[in-house]
């Protein structure tokens, strides 16, 4: 095993996440950054999204997602940021004073590198047919939305002819025009909720514009086949996602592609003791990003499963600002500092942060949160203290679960807070 | 006849009504953008393509393209059949165009991603 080589910050992924943190944390100081990258490119999962429609809001065009990234490892160059690629990050300790990553690459084997502060960028990862349970067979051609994206974007291989997509996130209507304009037949798009998964225009523009049906309040209740899948049978759901009886309706297909969901990827946190919100299946952080132990922060999906990387990239600036404090002057936190609790109504899912620093908070800070139902028309967004006083109240003309919100309050009201904790709700 | 149409301008989603008989009149908008896009959805809607095409890279064999700007709705089979015999030769750089004008729609193919 080499020396111990040390780093003011290192980042864990070099996706979107990991490169807006890395260029704001050498913005705002640091010199000695490594980013750790399992692929042999930067850039994550942007590379294999080659449609359009990201950077709206951050650059104000429309572009791909390798366009995206590529911004940013441009950026890279003229910066002493160091990258090491087909690298894995293995384990992550916390100690008081140092962080320590554990790497291993074919290069330089397995390395124990030191680091003041990290910044966890990982990603999520899809879910799978184990989480969903779909009975019938295990033959072959049952494929995750974002697996079968990898194959044909960056491989040039295709995965089937004859394909039904379940789910109806954005991964999977996405797919279903890619795997169309590529000649395969897409039979379907079904989707167990009562509403679209992903946003509205991808399902104008890859699903509609391709004459694919979409069933919602449905569901796949077998898949057949032996060696490759031959079939599947369709249900429709009840109000409580039972198949109804006699709904039944099969379709010959080769290929069931899986659009389920994304969670994120937090082994290495768990290893670290960081703690994990069992809402957004990542860390808790409060205000600057900072997780429950001093010196790791997050930001990007796996802290929260984003749907626009635009959001990514600024919580991610967020992130790279704080480590860089952290650095310079061991975090800008103030001790025994005033610590509020978000806490979600039963009609928003989460939020992020889940706690904050009343100290810490400079100017205001970004919540991000979703909510769990379809409001169609205008709603407000109310914040309420522990004693019932309304602190704040924002307004929104329509809310999709499928699109996540934020809100930024301003340190004024928050130094008006009775008690500890804050409630965060949507009203008709 | 009187045509629905879900404007995609942001992800609210409205539910357009175009009338084709009465100057394409849109209704159903929240905001005033509606108006045009409902109006063009009928007339001539256009979309950007997207797609890959192949290279000799020394890490990746497939290249990312996209046309520079929309193109109408109804070339978009013929465009990738154009895509489709393609084979670039690397270096490239994000922004190099691959086909000039394609099908004479104005727009360029041009490559989406740096490869060696």
């Amino acid at each position: 095993m080499k020396q111990i080589k040390e780093y003011e910050l290192i980042i864990i992924g070099g996706g979107p996440a990991g490169l807006g943190a890395a260029l704001s944390a050498h913005q705002n100081g640091l010199k000695d950054i490594l980013i750790v990258e399992r692929d042999i490119f930067l850039g994550g999962i942007l590379n294999q999204c080659i449609h359009n429609g990201f950077g709206l809001h951050y650059f104000g065009e429309e572009l791909t997602g390798p366009e995206y990234s590529q911004r940013f490892i441009d950026q890279l160059e003229d910066t002493s940021i160091e990258v090491k690629l087909d690298t894995m990050a293995m384990n992550l300790e916390n100690t008081e004073d140092y962080r320590f990553v554990h790497i291993m690459n074919m290069e330089e084997g397995y390395q124990i590198l030191k680091a003041k502060a990290v910044i966890l960028a990982m990603g999520c990862r899809e879910r799978t047919r184990m989480q969903i349970q779909i009975p019938g067979t295990r033959a072959s051609g049952i494929i995750l939305a974002g697996q079968a994206q990898q194959y044909v974007n960056l491989e040039g291989l295709m995965i089937g002819k004859k394909v039904i997509v379940l789910g109806s996130g954005d991964v999977g209507l996405i797919m279903a025009r890619r795997l169309t304009l590529e000649g395969a037949e897409v039979v379907a798009c079904v989707e167990v909720m009562p509403h679209l998964g992903g946003l509205n225009r991808n399902y104008v523009q890859c699903l509609k514009d391709f004459d694919i049906p979409l069933y919602l309040s449905h569901t796949i209740t077998n898949i057949r086949g032996q060696r490759r899948v031959e079939g599947v049978t369709v249900q429709e759901v009840d109000s409580n996602g039972k198949p109804i009886p006699g709904t039944e309706k099969d379709y010959d297909v080769d290929t069931v592609l899986l659009s389920v969901g994304l969670i994120p990827e937090n082994e290495l946190s768990s290893e670290a003791g960081v703690e994990l919100d069992p809402r957004t299946s990542g860390p808790i952080v409060y205000e600057n990003d900072e997780t429950s132990s001093p010196g790791i922060f997050a930001c990007g999906n796996v802290l929260h499963v984003h749907d626009l990387v635009d959001h990514v990239t600024e919580e991610a600036e967020a992130a790279g600002y704080a480590a860089a404090c952290y650095v310079k002057d061991g975090g800008c936190v103030t001790e025994n500092a005033t610590r509020i609790e978000l806490k979600p109504d039963s009609n928003i899912t989460y939020t992020v942060p889940q706690h904050i620093r009343l100290e810490d908070i400079e100017k205001n800070v970004r919540i991000y949160f979703r909510v769990r139902q379809n409001y169609h028309d205008p709603v407000q967004v109310l914040v309420r203290d522990g004693n019932n006083n309304q602190i704040a109240k924002f307004k929104r003309p329509y809310m999709f679960p499928g699109e996540m919100e934020n809100i930024r309050l301003p340190r004024q009201l928050l130094d008006r807070v009775v008690g500890n904790e804050l409630t965060i709700s949507v009203e008709e | 006849m009187k045509q629905e149409v879900i404007c995609v301008i942001c992800p609210r989603g409205c539910r357009l009504t175009v009338d084709p008989e009465n100057d394409y009149k849109v209704t159903g908008n929240f905001c005033a953008k509606g108006v045009p896009y409902g109006k063009a959805e009928l007339i001539n809607p256009t979309r950007v393509v997207t797609s890959t095409v192949k290279i000799d890279g020394e890490k990746i064999t497939r290249c990312p393209v996209k046309t520079d700007q929309a193109i109408p709705k109804k070339e978009i089979k013929n465009i990738m059949q154009e895509i489709n015999q393609v084979n670039l030769n690397a270096p490239v750089k994000a922004g190099d165009i691959v086909i000039q004008n394609i099908l004479n729609t104005d727009a360029n193919l041009v490559v989406t991603r740096d490869i060696d």
